[in-house]
């Protein structure tokens, strides 16, 4: 009984040692927060709908009546 | 939906996640970036299959899995980080005897079978449940639930039991070291 209670306190140490490894070097990464090239690439593709002066592509909108 | 601001701005704040997913994936940094980076064009290609109100990071996770693993058929993984590329990324530099123990942590992550490794890293780093990292793999609640039981057990034996021979380099990294190039 004591050894199989031994081995299991020192599984759930090596356990929570492993969860403890892999989330530092998870969160080592996501600490980086969002690298410029990424946040420029989202922003490019902005629909900015509150900018009606822009069409989906970012490129200005031509008004046309139909006429030249 | 269409693309809102408020949508890309989830978008902008899944970015750190979905790279520490690919990093912990391919375990190198610059094929990570890439990798992250045709994710959100594809996300943002069909932002319009994307159902509002449902688990955004999952389906971008989807979508990075998706690609990482026909990149990976595709190419097989190569000898990663050979160059040290992933120890780069890090901002700070962990010391010697951490950094050890980190570059040991990587090797036997590395070693755990691509199924198992990402079940672990979905559930145990970021932070899914077992239905959500399910639903990115295409598989069952039950098989998850298995592969990260799997993966824990095979890390703890490498990593506890088997001793440290195991951590130098592989087969593979020996070659490209002692080879001159052949």
């Amino acid at each position: 009984m004591k050894d199989v209670k031994k081995q299991g306190g020192l599984n759930a140490e090596i356990q929570s040692r492993i969860g403890h490894q892999l989330r530092a070097m998870y969160d080592d990464v996501v600490r980086q927060g969002v690298p410029d090239r990424f946040a420029e690439l989202i922003r490019k593709l902005d629909v900015a709908p509150s900018d009606p002066q822009l069409g989906p592509t970012g490129a200005p909108i031509v008004k046309t009546d139909g006429r030249d | 939906m269409p693309l809102t601001n408020a949508l890309r701005d989830d978008i902008l704040a899944s970015v750190p996640s979905l790279r520490a997913f690919a990093i912990s994936l391919s375990g190198n940094g610059d094929r990570a970036d890439d990798l992250v980076q045709e994710t959100l064009l594809r996300a943002l290609a069909n932002i319009d299959s994307f159902q509002p109100g449902s688990n955004l990071p999952a389906w971008l996770f989807t979508i990075l899995r998706n690609l990482f693993r026909s990149d990976y058929r595709k190419r097989r993984r190569e000898v990663e980080d050979a160059d040290g590329s992933y120890a780069k990324t890090l901002k700070t530099q962990p010391a010697q005897q951490a950094h050890l123990e980190f570059e040991e942590f990587r090797a036997a992550l590395d070693k755990l079978p691509q199924d198992q490794r990402e079940a672990l890293i979905l559930v145990g780093a970021s932070g899914f449940s077992y239905e959500d990292a399910a639903a990115i793999c295409g598989c069952a609640v039950g098989t998850i639930k298995s592969r990260v039981n799997r993966a824990r057990s095979k890390l703890s034996t490498l990593l506890y039991v088997d001793g440290a021979e195991d951590f130098g380099p592989d087969q593979t990294v020996r070659a490209v070291i002692g080879g001159s190039g052949g």
